[in-house]
């Protein structure tokens, strides 16, 4: 089957539209990102601290940010994530003067007694399960023997409650449960947990209702070498990338790949402070990972311009423009369908932690698309009408060389 | 042409082979043998051994920390202060050394040089101290600067963060953490990245890693004294020559127990952690718990020296510049000593192992710390594997609706692919992140492309009248200038990602990479052997399904 059979589309004739739509989606970003003062970085930019958690039950944000006051340590953002059910909260606090280097996991400690203070006195001398390393359960579980091991204390017993005590909190960290225990008594239907085990852990560990997943915390100097380091090397990626295509084509369209690609991250950028979501370090990534989309994509259009430039030597190079257009927009949407069916999925399966990323790519392979037919392809040809060279006989011999060689 | 096919045929099954050999049996190292797996459990073990999980998969604790190299050049300043003052009073050159840190440069300032031993104090800096460089002091004919060389200082930093980085290597070694990585952050400015998988509670690994543990054994001259004022007040302001003032606690059992106490000390050490052979925690007489340690030959003597020389005094046992405690010195020891204080058996133990594993020649800044939970790392694979999944099937899908038999051509490209995929990152032992599944999914997305660019090409030869063995031919050779820049340019920016990034994008930047190269084989070599195939088996006129 086919999409489109010889399409004969006047891309260039409508190319003001597109430099207008283009102009619009830029100056909306730019301005949101003039209103927002900046772009909102992630923590890994900015510096600061960031705590994952889990409750069993639908958490009360309020209660969690009067706990936060307590701690003195500046307002800290609070918000749900993930779906309505999973109960996940990201609680984020800002760098403080008093978080300098020498204390960097102060946010950590405010966050962690400031959950514990929300879920009320702990048992005396217990330990919570549902945030307890395997290494201290199976320290429990050794001096309690509820296994009775004839052996006390010596390597083997030892390494049985270890592997017993891997086991439960694997069993805790396992899905539907991702690490939250709701009752003790659950463990049951792990191998090896008997009435016994389930005693032991009883009388040594208690259930919180949360649970903290990730933690990560970042000083100021990383974020701001990162921020800096980001941008040189999203250059450095343009630059190459300019040299190869200047070495593979022509100046340019070295030149006019590269301002499209420019655009699409420009565009990105903005269409993240529209949508309000913060820059984080996966999301530089994805934007790199753009930039590499955005010129494949743009190639693929370049490659027919320059093959046509040499069969026909008469046409225009505003219809010769047009036409390889056409002859590639097969390709250009299927392939940019197919890695936007890829990126989706990872947008709506990938989970949480890969959002940003995902997002991103969403977002860019549409754009990256656009850029290849929308920006690209009129650079080249407002160069070559307002160079004179409108017919094609007058083009560069350089580009005459490169593409007898191609072909040979 | 049969003939032809069927070498190529057989490259790609030795492709295959290799491919699944390396995921499945290939031993990972030397001590490992080649073990076929005989039943699906140990498949799946093998399987499971052989991709390796980045932390935020498989669960555990990132830390970025600085080496404050700068601290080891201080100490290496300060040596050199005592012993040039040595050298100048033995030399009979008079003048006063002074410690200086003026912009981040240490240096020693003589001051009243006199004019006519300025040739013997140049004789003896370039004699004794070829590391350090002797210049005049702008505006004072008397004073001279002497600094450490830059290639010095530099050296003193790397070995610094070369020494720190085999300590912590010890200590975590120590600690059984499997797997733990330490290794250059890679941005200069002495950073290491310390991973461990599973550690989800980084506190106590991070205080062991950090402690210093720098241990001094010194003999009090005075003290305890209740603050430092009162200390100073008791030699009239000035500290007296050789001597220098500690903080610490008092003991219990004494009055005013867990109060300050300042002790007026020896200089010079008696014994450092150098002189340590071993630390183990052991129970006091009382069951309190303390820490044993032995000394080595050369630091007994020693001791045994000093202790002979000052018996009835107290011995000052101090550590990062605290005095833990200053037991009083009943008569000569030698080679082993305790240290006591008011510790728990997890702080004993903890200050045995970092005694055992050496100290840190320079204190440690944390400058990043990430935790992954497991149950979060089981989660996100389990995201990934699903994207990943959905994303392949909905590719799949589209290419057999949309070329038909060709279809069927191109998936069994896209499936080898990733099968080298996978191979690469078990034989190279590439590590698979969050982003690195990312990437694996965006190989499908991008790697089916190049079989898209060929098959629109067929179509569009065909269109022109052309046979469809010329159709095949043209469609390839036409497509393969594009794949080669359109592959040169991401893999490209992915290698940029790589030199950029660090953990999880790296992954990312790796299978990217892996999958494009991959790509080239399989949609450009594996895709024409499959089309040359089915159009020799193809009826006379018959038409090729795209």
């Amino acid at each position: 089957m086919e999409f489109f059979h010889e399409p004969k589309i006047d891309w260039m004739g409508k190319k003001w539209y597109f430099i207008g739509l283009t102009l619009v989606l830029l100056v909306a970003g730019m301005a949101s990102i003039a209103i927002r003062r900046g772009l909102t970085y992630g923590i890994d930019f900015r510096g600061g601290t960031l705590v994952y958690v889990k409750f069993t039950r639908q958490p009360d944000l309020d209660a969690i940010r009067g706990q936060l006051r307590k701690e003195n340590l500046g307002e800290a953002t609070i918000q749900r994530y993930g779906p309505v059910a999973s109960n996940e909260v990201m609680i984020g606090l800002d760098l403080q003067a008093t978080t300098s280097t020498d204390a960097l996991d102060a946010g950590k400690r405010a966050i962690a007694s400031a959950l514990a203070g929300l879920s009320g006195a702990s048992p005396e001398g217990r330990v919570d399960f549902n945030n307890a390393s395997p290494q201290s359960v199976a320290e429990h579980l050794v001096v309690a023997d509820p296994l009775q091991r004839a052996s006390k204390g010596s390597e083997e017993a030892m390494r049985a409650y270890r592997e017993l005590a891997e086991a439960v909190v694997n069993f805790r960290n396992g899905p539907p449960r991702s690490g939250l225990l709701g009752d003790l008594s659950e463990l049951k239907a792990v191998p090896g947990v008997t009435p016994a085990v389930l005693e032991a852990l009883g009388k040594d560990f208690y259930l919180s209702s949360y649970a903290v997943r990730n933690t990560e915390i970042v000083g100021p100097k990383v974020g701001t070498d990162l921020r800096r380091q980001a941008v040189y090397v999203t250059l450095a990626g343009l630059g190459a990338m300019l040299v190869y295509i200047w070495f593979r084509f022509e100046l340019i369209y070295g030149v006019a790949a590269v301002i499209a690609t420019f655009h699409d991250v420009l565009i990105t950028l903005g269409i993240f402070s529209l949508l309000n979501k913060e820059i984080s370090l996966t999301v530089i990534a994805a934007l790199l990972t753009l930039v590499g989309y955005s010129m494949n994509d743009t190639i693929v259009v370049f490659d027919r311009i320059r093959e046509n430039v040499h069969l026909n030597k008469r046409e225009s190079f505003f219809d010769l423009v047009n036409r390889s257009i056409n002859q590639t927009l097969s390709r250009t949407i299927l392939t940019s369908g197919l890695t936007f069916l890829a990126v989706l999925s990872l947008y709506l399966f990938g989970g949480e932690v890969i959002h940003g990323f995902a997002l991103t790519l969403v977002i860019g392979v549409i754009i990256g698309t656009y850029s290849s037919i929308a920006i690209a392809s009129p650079i080249l040809v407002f160069f070559y009408e307002r160079a004179g060279k409108n017919r094609i006989g007058a083009r560069p011999r350089a580009l005459e060389r490169e593409t007898a060689g191609a072909r040979r | 042409m049969e003939k032809k096919i069927r070498n190529r045929v057989i490259i790609i099954a030795v492709a295959i082979i290799v491919c699944l050999m390396g995921i499945i049996c290939y031993p990972r190292n030397e001590q490992e043998t080649f073990g076929f797996p005989t039943n699906w459990q140990r498949l799946k073990e093998n399987v499971r051994d052989r991709i390796r999980l980045g932390l935020d998969l498989k669960g555990g604790t990132h830390l970025v920390l600085q080496v404050q190299v700068n601290d080891a050049v201080n100490i290496t300043v300060d040596l050199a202060q005592e012993r040039l003052q040595d050298e100048l009073r033995s030399h009979g050159i008079p003048a006063t050394v002074e410690k200086k840190t003026e912009n981040s440069r240490t240096y020693l300032l003589l001051s009243n040089v006199l004019q006519e031993k300025s040739g013997d104090l140049q004789t003896l800096v370039s004699e004794q101290f070829p590391d350090w460089d002797l210049a005049r002091r702008a505006g004072d004919p008397n004073a001279r600067e002497i600094s450490l060389k830059t290639s010095a200082a530099g050296n003193i930093r790397n070995q610094a963060l070369e020494q720190s980085k085999n300590t912590i290597r010890n200590r975590i070694d120590q600690l059984g953490v499997t797997e733990p990585t330490i290794a250059d952050y890679g941005r200069g400015d002495y950073e290491l990245v310390v991973q461990l998988p599973g550690v989800d509670d980084p506190t106590r690994v991070k205080d062991i890693i950090q402690s210093t543990a720098m241990l001094t054994l010194k003999i009090v001259r005075e003290g305890p004294f209740p603050s430092r004022e009162a200390a100073l007040a008791s030699h009239g302001g000035v500290l007296p020559p050789d001597s220098e003032l500690l903080p610490g606690r008092r003991e219990s059992g004494s009055d005013n127990a867990g109060g300050e106490a300042w002790y007026v000390l020896d200089r010079i050490a008696a014994v450092t952690g150098r002189d340590l052979r071993d630390a183990q925690p052991r129970p006091d007489e009382n069951g309190r718990p303390s820490v044993n340690f032995s000394l080595t030959r050369d630091g007994a003597a020693r001791f045994g020296r000093v202790t002979g020389a000052n018996i009835g005094k107290q011995l000052a046992i101090i550590l990062d510049n605290r005095v833990v405690s200053a037991p009083v010195i009943q008569g000569q020891i030698s080679d082993n000593g305790r240290i006591t204080g008011s510790f728990t058996p997890q702080q004993a133990a903890d200050l045995a192992l970092v005694l055992r594993s050496g100290a840190l020649p320079a204190s440690i800044k944390y400058l990043q710390e990430m935790t992954v939970g497991p149950s979060l790392g089981a989660d996100s694979i389990r995201h990934g594997v699903i994207a990943s999944i959905v994303g392949l099937l909905a590719v799949m899908a589209f290419m057999l609706f949309y070329y038909r038999g060709s279809g069927i051509n191109a998936n069994l490209a896209l499936f080898l692919n990733l099968l080298i995929l996978v191979a690469a990152l078990a034989y190279f032992g590439a590590v698979l992140t969050l982003p690195g599944i990312a990437g694996v999914i965006l190989t499908v997305g991008m790697g089916v492309d190049s079989n898209v660019l060929i098959f629109e090409r067929i179509r569009e030869e065909l269109r022109l009248g052309k046979t469809v063995w010329a159709a095949v031919a043209g469609g390839f050779d036409h497509a393969f200038h594009t794949i080669i820049d359109t592959h040169v340019t991401t893999v490209a920016s992915a290698l940029i990602l790589f030199t950029f990034g660090t953990g999880p994008i790296r992954g990312f930047a790796v299978t990217l990479t892996i999958g494009l190269i991959a790509n080239l084989f399989t949609s450009v070599f594996v895709s024409r052997v499959i089309f040359d195939y089915v159009l020799t088996r193809r009826e006379k006129g018959e038409a090729l399904s795209i």
